[in-house]
């Protein structure tokens, strides 16, 4: 009896706490459908790997393999940079490839050297002198290098049947030419060089740095993060960073509430500081309070995980400062849309975590569908992540953060304006 | 003992008036809604005055407070302190207000507190640290200076709350029922502090809806009710208006039935929470009370003569008790 009477007072309560039933109901399944969509629950927008193809070969081969990559539903190939302005741009080479790699505008880039037509498969030992061809990485991408060697092997059974026959008539000619016993010592010489590699090889991967295990002899480099010591501290730095930055932005601007509450608002309001210098001293000290958070995660990042600190402090401070900002105004709003401290707890961890999860701060954007990745342009975890990343993986010059500082301050402007409106509450009666 | 606030001059340099009220409020109406919580009210604070508002909770005091600080828009009216429009910043600098909540910040300390709201007024510097010990001083908080607000006592934080309202000095300080929820001890040192001010000049409005108080501080009360000021004078006045020369016999009879009632409204009384009272010109009219009740078969309890105070006044006016 006394149990029902506990469970039918909490009943009441959490339904007049639509905070709490929000909290509850709303966010399990929220998550949920973001985790489904993300992981592959829709087929259709399973993610898709960019990749740069270059082929300084040009011979029937390598468009044989070209071809082949771009009939892969799961990749999407890029020959030539995206039209600017309208203006076709010229074909990648492999200087440019590895550029585009490093702006991170694909994981990973193949490069066909010439003479790879001549003898594009092999089956046994590597020549040493056989064109390899080069798999450029970008190595805060761990899984699309891996798909794209993989493929690539794939391809080249497929796609080129005849490559193959002809590749395999003339290995025929080379280890078994009138099959004399002479001959069938060698292919079984051949062979047992074959089974030994196989047998003794394990850690030589088809794309290992070492190059030329497999049907197509690939030879991969790190253009990206080669030098690090521990390359995604930087980005779990970021996006970690950036959420709990969210969290803490809100909870600050939550003062706001409180000082409403208690009256003090009223009585500041009534002094010389009109609503406009309030919330802009607000935002400033929410945003100093967030720039110190980002300081002491990235000093924790260089004393305990070797994190690249010192070495991009100009482009960490304008990253921190437009991404403090960001945030700050962000926790103003949803301090002036609520009219309690219960209402910001419930809000700020629903939109929180929902912005984090699809903006990156949780997994990588690049690991989510297509679709996913766009709507992460929303958030301010992703365009701040993007920011750090350019400057701690790809160590780009602070002038290639423009994209990201426009967008940040942007969202400052619009989230504080429209914070300043909903502030109109708490100005008069 | 309760220190001096003011030494000389106020700090700030005003470019309000010194010839006009330091509060002229004129027509001022302000609704929520359908409830039309300031009904019309125009006032004037003469210098140096403490004026009472008196009324019962949701009388409209506090939103006519609220109106002359610029936390309420009023729909008509104006508002003028020491000749300057209310929501101007000389008229901000000239007034001072003590809210009826403790709008203070409880994770800062005494002195902390002062500063800040100092400043808000945009004070710094010497002339900030001077007030701010003055203002300790008056509110004889000097030896908690550095304690946070949180761990104060109530009547600690009532002091520290009229304090803040001080800092800058103002000519005129609106008093929001300064008393709310304090023990009779600190109220006595709150009253201390009031008197202190006044005897310095302060031009002041008190809103209570504790006679007491009104009579203790005040030079002249402004009763409200239902958001207009019903009467306006001093203690004496009010008493004299309402009740001339007579007196009041307050009365209980056990069973205060509807046949006590309808007695008591039959021989020109009220009854109020179980009590009766009947205003009479001279006390010889109480025999005559007691022989009527006696004959209509009531049973007397005790009854006592008083002379009218402001409750009675504000009872005889709206015919409710002062505290419903």
């Amino acid at each position: 009896m006394m149990i029902l009477a506990i469970i039918r007072t909490a009943l009441v309560a959490l339904k007049r706490d639509r905070g709490a039933l929000a909290l509850s109901f709303v966010l399990p399944v929220v998550f949920f459908s973001i985790f489904a969509v993300i992981f592959g629950g829709r087929r259709d927008t399973t993610p898709k790997i960019s990749v740069i193809v270059v082929d300084e070969d040009q011979t029937r081969a390598s468009q044989r393999l070209v071809k082949g990559l771009e009939s892969e539903g799961s990749l999407v190939v890029k020959t030539r940079p995206a039209p600017a302005k309208g203006v076709e741009q010229a074909d990648y080479t492999a200087a440019t490839a590895e550029v585009a790699v490093k702006e991170g505008k694909a994981p990973v880039a193949l490069i066909i050297p010439h003479g790879f037509g001549e003898s594009p498969i092999s089956f046994g030992a590597t020549d040493a002198n056989r064109p390899t061809i080069q798999l450029l990485e970008d190595n805060s991408d761990m899984i699309a290098p891996q798909m794209v060697a993989g493929l690539l092997q794939k391809v080249a059974m497929t796609a080129m049947p005849d490559v193959m026959a002809e590749q395999g008539s003339r290995y025929f000619d080379q280890f078994a030419g009138g099959l004399t016993r002479e001959q069938q010592d060698r292919v079984d010489a051949s062979l047992r060089a074959l089974r030994e590699r196989q047998d003794g090889g394990a850690g030589t991967s088809a794309s290992g740095n070492g190059g030329g295990g497999g049907i197509v002899a690939v030879s991969s480099r790190a253009v990206v993060g080669e030098n690090k010591d521990n390359p995604m501290v930087s980005f779990y730095a970021a996006a970690i960073g950036v959420m709990f930055l969210l969290f803490t932005a809100s909870g600050a601007a939550g003062a706001l509430l409180d000082e409403s509450e208690s009256g003090t608002l009223d009585r500041v309001l009534a002094s010389r500081v009109t609503m406009t210098s309030l919330m802009l001293g607000k935002l400033a000290y929410n945003s100093v309070l967030a720039f110190s958070q980002l300081v002491i995660m990235f000093l924790w990042g260089w004393a305990v995980f070797k994190l690249d600190f010192w070495s991009h402090i100009p482009g960490f401070v304008v990253m921190g400062v437009f991404t403090s900002v960001a945030v700050a105004s962000f926790g103003l709003l949803l301090a002036s849309i609520c009219k309690t401290r219960a209402q910001l707890g419930a809000l700020s961890t629903l939109v929180i975590l929902v912005m984090s999860s699809i903006g990156g701060s949780m997994f990588p954007r690049f690991l989510m569908p297509e679709s996913m990745q766009k709507a992460g342009l929303l958030t301010i975890n992703a365009w701040a992540i993007d920011g750090f990343t350019k400057i701690f993986w790809r160590d780009e010059p602070i002038s290639h953060l423009w994209p990201q500082v426009l967008v940040l301050t942007g969202i400052a402007v619009v989230l504080f304006a429209i914070a300043r409106r909903m502030a109109r509450r708490w100005e008069y009666a | 003992m309760v220190e001096t606030l003011q030494e000389t001059a106020p700090l700030a340099s005003f470019t309000t008036s010194t010839s006009s009220p330091p509060l002229r409020i004129e027509g001022l109406v302000k609704r929520f809604g359908q409830v039309t919580a300031v009904d019309g009210i125009t006032l004037e604070l003469r210098t140096g005055e403490c004026l009472g508002l008196l009324g019962p909770n949701g009388a409209g005091k506090s939103t006519l407070i609220r109106s002359i600080v610029g936390r309420v828009i009023p729909d008509a009216g104006t508002i003028q302190v020491f000749g300057a429009p209310a929501d101007s910043t000389p008229a901000r600098n000239a007034l001072g207000w003590i809210p009826q909540e403790l709008a203070l910040y409880p994770r800062l300390t005494c002195r902390e507190n002062l500063q800040s709201f100092g400043r808000y007024h945009g004070m710094s510097g010497t002339p900030l640290e001077q007030a701010v010990d003055r203002c300790l001083g008056w509110a004889t908080l000097t030896d908690r200076s550095e304690e946070l607000v949180r761990n104060l006592s109530g009547g600690m934080k009532r002091r520290l709350n009229m304090a803040a309202g001080l800092i800058h000095q103002p000519r005129l300080v609106l008093m929001d029922e300064p008393t709310v929820g304090v023990d009779p001890q600190s109220r006595n040192h709150i009253f201390e502090m009031i008197e202190k001010l006044r005897d310095e000049g302060m031009s002041i409005i008190y809103t209570t809806h504790y006679m007491e108080e009104a009579e203790r501080l005040c030079d002249r009360v402004a009763v409200v009710d239902h958001g207009k000021i019903i009467a306006l004078g001093t203690n004496a006045e009010l008493v004299r208006d309402a009740f001339g020369s007579r007196s009041q016999v307050l009365a209980r009879f056990a069973g205060a039935d509807e046949r006590v009632t309808a007695w008591v409204v039959q021989h020109g009384g009220q009854a109020v929470d179980g009590a009766t009272q009947f205003t009479i010109e001279h006390p010889t009219e109480i025999a005559g009370l007691l022989e009527d009740s006696a004959k209509a078969g009531l049973e007397l309890l005790d009854i006592s003569l008083r002379k009218p105070n402001l409750e009675s006044v504000f009872l005889h006016l709206t015919g409710r008790e002062l505290r419903d």
